[in-house]
Formats: C-alpha cells, sequence, structure tokens
C-alpha cells in the first residue's frame, strides 16, 4: 500500500485529465446546463401533480419531499458525474482487453479505474440540485440546523459510499456477462425510484429499498436529519449499512478481478 | 437503394412478403440467444410500478379525480404491459450500424433494412407477450368489469390501438436513429424525446391528473399516441366513440411518420454513401 499523499497526488491528475478533455468542448457546457434544467423539470412534475392534489403523502407534506427530492438530485448529479463515466470506462475497457493497460499501471486498480473519468459539467446539475433544496427550506420557512446539517453531511458521505459500492457490485458482473450496458440501464432505473421517501412504498417493495438496494439509507434518512426527524436508531443504521456495503464491494471486486480474463488473451 | 421501397411496387412488396416469415425466424432464434438480457430489459421497466405505489398510497384516502386504488393499478399495469409489448431496440441498433459501418453489408442485401429491423424487433414480441402474461391475471382482478373482454368492437380498438403503437414508435426511432447519420447526438436526442415522452404519453402520471393545459396540448402531439392512448382504451377509460376518433388521430400520425422516415432514410443513405466512397 503507498501513502496516502501519493494516492491524493494521483487523484489530481486524473481530474485535471478529465477536466482538460471536458473544456475542449465549451459548447456542451451551455447543452448539459439546457439538459440540467429539462430533467430536474421532469423530476419534478409528478411530484408537484400529486401534491397539486394532496395535502401531504404518507405523512410528508410538499416541502419534505421536496428536500428528498432535491437530495435525490444531488445524488444523481453525483453519480452521473463522478461513478458512471468512470464505470462504462472499465465496461468499455473488459469488452476491448484494454483494462490491461490499467491493471498494468503500479497502484491500486479499483482506485485507478474509480477515478478514470469525470464529467465536470455535470456540477451544474448539482447546483441546480443544491436550488432545489434551498428552496425547500425556503418552503419549510427555517433552515437546518446546524447539528443536522453535520448528520446531513456524514450521511451523504454514507450515500455516495453506497453508490459507489452498489457501481462496483454491477462492474464486478461485467467481468462475467460481458454486456452490461444493459446493467447500468437497470442500475439507473431503479435507483430513479430513491424520489420517493421510503414510506411511500409498502410491503416487499419496501424491503427492497431498504435492504438490497438501500435507496432508503440513500435519499430518506439524509432528508430526515437535515429536518430533523432522524432518530439516532436510523442514522447508525445508515452508517453500518454503507459500510457494510464497501466491504463487500471490495470483497467482490478483488474475486471478480482475480476471475478476470482479458478480453485478447 | 431507395427504389427498392416503392418503386417496383408489386414485385417488391412480393419479395418482402417471401423474405419475412424467414427473417422472422432469425429474429426469434437472436433474441433466444440473448434472454438474459432480455430479462434485464424487462427489469428497467420498473418506473410503472413504482407510480402504482405511490398513487396508491396517494388514493388510500379517498379517489383521486377518476382514478381509485383499483383505477392506478389497472392504469399502470396497462402502462407496463404497453410498453413491455411495443418496446423496441431500433434506435441504439441504427445508431451503432450508421457510426461502426455495419449498415453496409446491410444495404447490400436485397430488402429494405428497415424491415429487416421490423422483423427483428416484431419476432421478440411472442416471447414477451409469454412473460408478461401474469400481468394481465392482475390486471383481470383489478379491472376485470372495465376490460372489453365482452365487447369485440372495444377489444378489436385496444388491439387495433396498441399495434398502432408498436407501429409509431418504430417509425420515430427509425427517424432518430437515421440522424445519427447526420449528427453525432442522436442518442441524447431521442433521450430528450424519452423525458419529454415520460410526461406527456401519460408514462408517469395519467394525464387527465395533469394541468388541463397540459393534457389538451398532449393531444395534439405524438406521444400520447404511443402509450396514453392504447392503455386508456385497454383499461376502459375511454368511450367506443372517442376512441374510434382517436385510432384515426393515431393513424395519421403513423403516416407523417412514415412519410418522414423514407425521406430521411433517402436523404441519409445520399450521405452514408460519401462515407465509403
Amino acid at each position: 500500500m503507498r501513502s496516502l499523499r501519493h494516492y491524493a497526488r494521483l487523484l489530481v491528475v486524473q481530474m485535471r485529465t478529465s477536466l482538460t478533455l471536458a473544456v475542449q468542448y465549451r459548447l456542451d457546457f451551455f447543452l448539459e446546463g439546457a439538459l440540467a434544467l429539462f430533467w430536474l423539470a421532469i423530476t419534478l412534475i409528478p411530484l408537484l401533480v400529486v401534491f397539486s392534489r394532496r395535502e401531504s403523502v404518507a405523512g410528508w407534506s410538499f416541502p419534505e419531499a421536496l428536500v428528498v427530492v432535491g437530495w435525490f438530485s444531488v445524488l444523481k448529479a453525483v453519480l452521473d458525474g463522478g461513478v458512471t463515466p468512470s464505470l462504462n470506462f472499465v465496461v468499455e475497457g473488459v469488452r476491448k482487453g484494454t483494462l490491461d493497460f490499467v491493471l498494468l499501471k503500479p497502484a491500486d486498480a479499483q482506485f485507478l479505474v474509480s477515478t478514470a473519468r469525470f464529467e465536470p459539467w455535470r456540477i451544474l446539475d448539482f447546483l441546480g440540485s443544491i436550488g432545489v433544496l434551498v428552496y425547500a427550506f425556503h418552503r419549510l420557512g427555517r433552515a437546518p440546523r446546524v447539528g443536522d446539517l453535520m448528520v446531513g453531511f456524514a450521511l451523504f458521505a454514507v450515500a455516495v459510499i453506497l453508490l459507489y459500492s452498489l457501481w462496483i457490485l454491477v462492474v464486478s458482473v461485467s467481468f462475467r456477462v460481458v454486456k452490461v450496458d444493459n446493467l447500468s440501464y437497470l442500475f439507473i432505473s431503479i435507483f430513479d425510484a430513491g424520489r420517493w421517501p421510503i414510506d411511500v412504498f409498502k410491503g416487499a417493495l419496501r424491503l427492497i429499498f431498504t435492504v438490497v438496494f438501500p435507496l432508503a439509507l440513500m435519499t430518506t434518512y439524509p432528508a430526515q436529519a437535515l429536518l430533523g426527524k432522524l432518530t439516532s436508531a436510523h442514522a447508525l443504521l445508515a452508517g453500518t449499512g454503507g459500510l457494510a456495503f464497501a466491504a463487500i464491494a471490495r470483497f467482490v471486486w478483488k474475486r471478480a478481478l482475480r476471475a478476470y480474463s482479458s478480453a485478447s488473451s | 437503394m431507395s427504389r427498392r421501397f416503392g418503386g417496383e411496387g408489386l414485385r417488391a412488396a412480393r419479395h418482402v412478403l417471401r423474405a419475412y416469415p424467414a427473417l422472422l425466424r432469425v429474429g426469434f432464434a437472436d433474441m433466444f440467444a440473448y434472454r438474459a438480457e432480455l430479462v434485464v430489459w424487462l427489469l428497467t421497466m420498473n418506473m410503472p410500478l413504482v407510480m402504482m405505489a405511490l398513487w396508491t398510497a396517494v388514493a388510500a384516502n379517498g379517489p383521486v379525480g377518476r382514478f381509485g386504488r383499483r383505477e392506478f393499478v389497472a392504469y399502470y399495469l396497462g402502462m407496463l404491459l404497453v410498453r413491455i409489448l411495443t418496446g423496441s431496440w431500433l434506435v441504439w441498433e441504427l445508431t451503432m450500424e450508421i457510426r461502426h459501418g455495419t449498415l453496409a453489408p446491410r444495404l447490400l442485401r436485397p430488402i429494405h433494412p428497415l424491415w429487416a429491423h421490423s422483423a427483428m424487433q416484431l419476432a421478440a414480441v411472442p416471447l414477451r407477450a409469454v412473460l408478461v402474461s401474469p400481468l394481465v391475471l392482475i390486471l383481470y382482478w383489478a379491472a376485470g368489469e372495465r376490460l372489453p373482454l365482452h365487447e369485440p368492437e372495444r377489444m378489436a380498438i385496444a388491439v387495433a390501438a396498441i399495434a398502432g403503437a408498436w407501429l409509431l414508435l418504430f417509425l420515430i426511432m427509425a427517424i432518430i436513429g437515421t440522424l445519427a447519420a447526420f449528427v453525432e447526438s442522436a442518442l441524447s436526442i431521442f433521450d430528450v424525446w424519452l423525458g419529454a415522452q415520460a410526461v406527456l404519453s401519460g408514462y408517469l402520471v395519467p394525464l387527465e391528473l395533469l394541468p388541463p393545459w397540459v393534457s389538451h396540448a398532449a393531444r395534439y402531439l405524438p406521444f400520447r399516441y404511443i402509450l396514453g392512448f392504447p392503455v386508456e382504451t385497454l383499461i376502459g377509460l375511454e368511450s367506443t366513440t372517442s376512441a374510434l376518433h382517436e385510432l384515426g388521430v393515431q393513424c395519421l400520425f403513423i403516416a407523417g411518420s412514415l412519410v418522414a422516415t423514407l425521406a430521411l432514410w433517402r436523404a441519409a443513405l445520399r450521405r452514408f454513401a460519401a462515407f465509403g466512397g
């Protein structure tokens, strides 16, 4: 294991490469900006329709549900900007055999593939989502308490770890079944359900979204934390859940890598 | 190549008819080779189930407009059913073929590539129908008396509406896919199309629950005739007369898309030839 500073420097180098790639296409900045607004609107429409009919749904008022949506969009921006591009890079590498070049480099392979690509323009989606969060608290007529904000930040880290771990699991599958672009569609389509508070779901769906694909831990709990409604038991559950998923993902990645035989050999 | 579509008329039509069964068989075998892909694709259609869970929670204390809990269940099951039966992958296949140049060998064959593609996509429908049959049972439970099972007339309209939806979506995918010959971002255009379709076709929320001006505008746009209209007809939200009227509108959209597809295809071929030549 190299030192932490070494990896920090590597991260900066990888990010600079992505940024250099991105500024080549400056027109994309405006295009992506317009698209970010478009998608944010599409995300908000069902919510607006539902709350035009009801004061509250499953115990959530409109501004409270808006906090969940805002949080969901923040995570989606992180996913689209920081996680998906890198993992598409791996999938392509597996198919073409170019992943070998990465595996040969003298650094941790999981680190290298996880930081291979970023899409800096997604910062626009990120800012738009923060805007939604701010508006939601404006509607509530109060700012989140400092303590709640701290818990929120901690849970943000947990959510990103969860997201990333789930992605790593998907990519590990790609070593066995090469055609994974379908799997990534599946992942994104399930993640989409995270825009709704978990209390909306009953029975099997609720269990799946809490334990198997822990959307509740990623969006509902952090939103509750910001609203000051999260019990410490749930916060603890989210924390351990995140760590457990990360450990499982690392384990599965190691095993999958051992089973990986290059496409060219 | 374009002369094969219209020019020689009858001979071309006989030619396609002779080749079509064989093409369907190839498509059928091809789909069995990639069955895991089919299952994953089916699982990506989870949005109607999520929306169903949401709206039934909303309707727990009183109906929303015409929609009670059972109507919501029927509506979103119908959505799932129509989406699965009418979905196709044409836009991805076409953009890939154009970008990688694998369209060229297809052009050498004595049949229009779009005919061949239509056979490949149609061949996937029977297996999908088998896979969605459990949904039909639940639909029967949720909307039993509303389903047009005892009214052959309305049943025929519903089946025609679903077939029309398939054709309309196929043609629109052909148009956007063919754009790949002109612009690099054809798939991004399709993404935007999907976003608009999610709202304006009734996929996310039944159109009549949207603000009146949106649901009114949706009647003049093609999206609704891909999902909302067949679903509403299937689960009995439309009267027979208005369904018949809308079937006519759907046919107009299909005719318009067909003309656009053929014109665009010709223009694209001229460009595509320039790539290789």
